[in-house]
């Protein structure tokens, strides 16, 4: 059975913002990457989306998770390390916005 | 609201590099997350699985183990989507634990 | 429940911990749950006794040394290294390793890169490669530091990297697991896959140590 994606929004290089929202539920997006701004580092394909599945709902049309990867200094005011010390993590689509 | 285990960035003491030989029940509980989850039957989602071990109250969490809270989500997933009833589960458990005592 | 230590689990794969008898005493509320969800599941015709057992002895048979040969395999071969690098799946299907519901994304250390995977979340790993992970992985103090620490994490497992490195953190938030392919020692010139595949530990393929020779 063939089921319907979202259209992937953003390509590779692309910068982006990680939307804050906190509702009730279960949620793959991270409290600590809320509002931070980074950049798409591939686009991993489409999936059903969790947060829908965690109620046994279908989750479809499927939502593009990407890789998203930020840098260190700019998540944690107290970072230590270099300045090119980065972080990757996987994002669905519907919590990214484009960043300026 | 930061979810209980939504732990990324907040403080903590050091790694204890302990590891454990898993538990015969351990790796039961492990195997019945497999089967149930696999696409012939499909009674059970790792995503609620994981929405159920969210939604216990942070001290269960702390004090659980890590097995001990897939059993509870899993037998929560499994009464919510009616594969048994609480009645059925309780009465279940109350026979086993005779029957450990009997023995 | 009894935990032991092992103080330097850093050892290579072959011998994966054998299973503990459960306990002699009374059982907790937990493993009754445990054997009346499984009884209440074999009345109902949902699973079998043997397909438990059979599903235990799947998980047992998975070791980390089925990761070290990946490794060892992308190490001696560079096109089969390309393959694993543009699609981690497909090329660990080549070797009879099943990903199931998940992806294999493979994050190779260079001179300049250190690759270091941990679930914030939860404990996501690639069972399939490394089997079941180590408490110390699902523990609060590496899922909270490792992404905003993780050069002090580091330093706790014994690895040091100067600043120039770039250390690059994985947080395993979805569909995707990741396999860290570390950096090939020196002083293994020559030496056989198996030899190779031998000093490839669990924990350099989670990114917390590296392989020496």
């Amino acid at each position: 059975m063939s089921e319907a994606a979202h259209e992937a929004r953003f390509a590779p290089g692309a910068r982006v913002k990680v939307r804050r929202m906190a509702p009730p539920g279960h949620l793959r997006t991270p409290w600590y990457i809320r509002g931070q701004t980074g950049e798409i580092e591939r686009l991993c394909g489409a999936f059903a989306n969790p947060e829908e599945l965690a109620y046994n709902r279908p989750g479809t049309p499927r939502q593009p998770l990407y890789r998203v990867r930020f840098r260190q200094r700019e998540l944690w005011p107290d970072y230590r390390g270099p300045a090119a010390d980065t972080i990757e993590i996987e994002i669905y689509q519907h919590w990214l916005e484009p960043a300026p | 609201m930061r979810s209980h285990h939504d732990m990324g960035g907040l403080p903590a003491g050091p790694v204890e590099r302990k590891e454990h030989d898993y538990a015969l029940w351990e790796k039961r509980v492990d195997a019945l997350m497999v089967l149930l989850s696999a696409p012939q039957r499909r009674l059970l989602r790792v995503d609620e699985l994981r929405r159920n071990i969210e939604a216990l109250p942070p001290d269960a969490y702390e004090r659980m183990t890590y097995y001990e809270r897939w059993i509870s989500s899993i037998a929560n997933t499994l009464l919510q989507r009616g594969v048994f009833t609480a009645d059925e589960l309780g009465r279940k458990m109350a026979e086993v634990q005779a029957r450990e005592n009997a023995s | 429940m009894t935990t032991h230590e092992h103080h330097d689990h850093d050892h290579g794969h072959g011998h994966h911990h054998p299973t503990r008898a459960d306990h002699d005493d009374r059982l907790t509320h937990w493993q009754a749950m445990e054997i009346a969800v499984r009884e209440l599941l074999i009345g109902k015709g949902i699973v079998t006794a043997d397909e438990v057992r059979a599903a235990v002895e799947a998980m047992d048979a998975r070791s980390p040394a089925q990761g070290a040969r990946v490794v060892a395999r992308a190490w001696t071969d560079p096109a089969y290294k390309a393959r694993l690098m543009a699609d981690g799946t497909a090329a660990v299907q080549e070797l009879g390793i099943e990903m199931a519901a998940t992806k294999l994304i493979v994050v190779e250390n260079r001179p300049g890169l250190h690759n270091l995977v941990v679930c914030t979340l939860c404990s996501c790993y690639p069972r399939m490669l490394l089997g079941l992970p180590p408490d110390w992985y699902k523990s609060r103090a590496y899922r909270s530091r490792a992404v905003r620490e993780p050069r002090a994490v580091l330093g706790e497992f014994g690895t040091s990297l100067p600043d120039h490195v770039e250390v690059r953190v994985h947080d395993s938030t979805a569909d995707m697991r990741y396999l860290v392919l570390p950096e090939r020692p020196p002083g293994t010139e020559g030496w056989s896959e198996d030899r190779l595949a031998a000093i490839v530990s669990r924990d350099s393929m989670i990114g917390v140590t590296r392989p020496v020779a």
